[in-house]
């Protein structure tokens, strides 16, 4: 029940961060990471995961 | 030609208004007229008002004044075939690219470095990577923090539209008065070839579904900024076969809804840049097509043929970056604004400028007078000022203007290599040179070597330094007269 970046491929816009209704991702360090502790998929609040509809690269966002 | 000299560097390298007013004066108030209005006359004095410091939305500011870009807004909404935010590189000069970003704070401290540095500076501009809009808190934070800061500074931003009616109204509360929308079409088909997919409502829409509503939120931005008093450029890559055709269609809907200025740019298409455009080779425009197309545009939504595809970091005049002087390591934690440069440097534009138009209207006169049906195509060696005042083997780009009897209009610039390097020339870099400069008829410049100009006469170019220093409008007349005309230079002297 989770989502993850694939660090190398982000390019670190950020929109993912203030697109995630659940406020899971943040940048720590060199990268931005998703909690999954907090991640929810966005089940209950949207009809697609809002951090992998926005990454403007493909396969960046994907299921941990 | 026996006007008084003044050099750029003469008004940006002092702090004193006295010295500065001094240096002014001697370069002269020869002519008449000195400090009229400098308003082009077709314009409105309450649009003119507004563009007057803007050198990206006046051909006429872009002599005096300079802009920066903060790329404090990374994230972007939607994703177009000629973008690649997965990649940038010092080296390269396009929109989009930039060497670091900016938290709102660095930015903060990034434009007051320049500010106390660059007293040409103006306008302060967010315009990518990314897009302003929809990384909008960004956005604000930087606009009002440096707005508290340096009050008087122009701000503008970039957007693609999608997000920008949601903000309108704050950008008008902020006293953004300029806003630039990249819009390629008005057509959703072709827009599906141009931009694969947005975000909107909290989903990925793609093909002519999320061109359809892109457009919609593109006209719906534009029609409130217009309603708000807003200034709007449009700015519109041109891709060859795709939306080139299409653009006549974009420039009357944009004219219609109000925006006052349009950009036509040639689309930048590299396989090394890694974008959609550039691995699937599709070409960008020749400098001729653009040219036509521009010249087919005459008459809709005002064209603007001086732009620079600057960096999205980019610092400075137009045509130059100084971006590499300000990077955030290089600025202290805590610096303080002052405003004694561009208060200065503004003085003295005031009185320059209405100098300037009185020798301009001169010029103009002088090119009627000769009742010739000939065109000269003249390109300039210029840092700025309105005048020609750079060295042949120093300039990086030239600007290229035609002179008829109609009157001197801008038409272009062109990019060339740095021909002397430390005081030596370079032979091949020459030969480019030479090449860049197709077409153009004569050369003008502060200086420039035997050697240079006997090579550009082997080539069929002129190059003279007779008119160093003099304002370019009053060379050029100066020149065509004497090309063309029955007394010659009798009337610029």
């Amino acid at each position: 029940m989770a989502f993850k970046i694939i660090a190398s491929q982000c390019t670190q816009c950020g929109a993912c961060e203030f697109e995630c209704p659940s406020s899971a991702i943040k940048f720590k360090g060199e990268a931005y990471v998703i909690d999954p502790e907090q991640c929810t998929e966005c089940k209950d609040a949207f009809d697609t995961q809002q951090c992998a509809s926005v990454c403007p690269v493909p396969k960046t966002c994907v299921p941990a | 030609m026996s006007l008084p000299t003044i050099s750029l560097d003469s008004l940006v390298s002092t702090k004193s208004y006295e010295q500065l007013l001094a240096t002014a004066k001697s370069g002269g108030c020869a002519s008449s007229s000195c400090g009229s209005s400098a308003k082009p006359d077709e314009m409105d004095s309450a649009v003119w008002e507004k563009i007057k410091d803007h050198p990206c939305y006046s051909e006429e500011a872009h002599h005096y004044f300079a802009r920066m870009h903060v790329a404090v807004a990374p994230a972007c909404n939607i994703q177009c075939n000629y973008c690649n935010r997965k990649y940038d590189c010092a080296n390269e000069s396009r929109p989009g690219v930039v060497s670091e970003k900016l938290t709102p704070d660095q930015a903060l401290r990034k434009v007051i470095a320049v500010a106390n540095e660059v007293p040409q500076l103006s306008v302060l501009g967010i315009a990518g990577p990314g897009d302003a809009c929809f990384d909008w808190k960004k956005t604000k934070a930087t606009f009002e923090r440096v707005a508290r800061e340096i009050p008087d500074i122009r701000l503008c931003l970039s957007t693609n539209g999608l997000a920008l009616p949601d903000h309108v109204d704050e950008l008008a509360d902020m006293n953004v008065d300029h806003v630039t929308i990249t819009i390629n079409m008005v057509d959703p088909a072709i827009g599906a070839k141009i931009h694969p997919w947005i975000f909107y409502n909290h989903r990925r829409h793609t093909g002519i579904d999320a061109a359809r509503i892109l457009h919609k939120r593109q006209m719906l931005g534009l029609e409130m900024l217009t309603a708000r008093g807003i200034l709007t450029k449009i700015n519109s890559v041109m891709i060859p076969s795709v939306n080139d055709e299409h653009l006549v269609e974009v420039n009357r809907w944009i004219k219609e809804r109000g925006a006052f200025l349009h950009n036509v740019m040639p689309l930048i298409s590299d396989p090394a840049h890694g974008t959609h455009f550039g691995l699937t080779g599709q070409r960008g425009p020749t400098a001729l097509e653009l040219k036509t197309l521009q010249d087919r545009l005459e008459g809709g939504a005002k064209l603007m043929r001086h732009c620079r595809q600057c960096r999205a970091d980019a610092v400075g005049l137009l045509g130059e970056d100084r971006g590499q002087e300000f990077t955030t390591d290089r600025i202290s934690d805590d610096i303080a604004y002052d405003a004694s440069k561009r208060e200065a440097y503004r003085e003295v534009v005031t009185r320059e400028r209405g100098d300037h138009v009185a020798a301009k209207s001169d010029a103009v006169g002088t090119l009627k007078a000769t009742g010739s049906g000939k065109s000269l195509v003249i390109a300039v060696a210029t840092r700025g000022g309105g005048r020609i005042n750079e060295h042949f083997g120093h300039s990086k780009e030239f600007q290229v203007y035609e002179a008829s009897q109609r009157g001197i209009s801008f038409i272009g610039h062109r990019n060339v290599e740095q021909y002397c390097l430390g005081g030596r020339g370079a032979d091949a870099a020459l030969d480019s040179v030479i090449t860049a400069l197709d077409g153009i008829d004569i050369v003008l410049c502060a200086k420039i070597g035997d050697c240079p100009k006997d090579r550009l006469a082997e080539a069929g170019i002129r190059a003279t330094d007779a008119y160093g220093y003099d304002y370019i409008e009053t060379a050029i007349s100066a020149l065509y007269a004497a090309e063309f005309g029955s007394e010659p230079l009798a009337a610029t002297a």
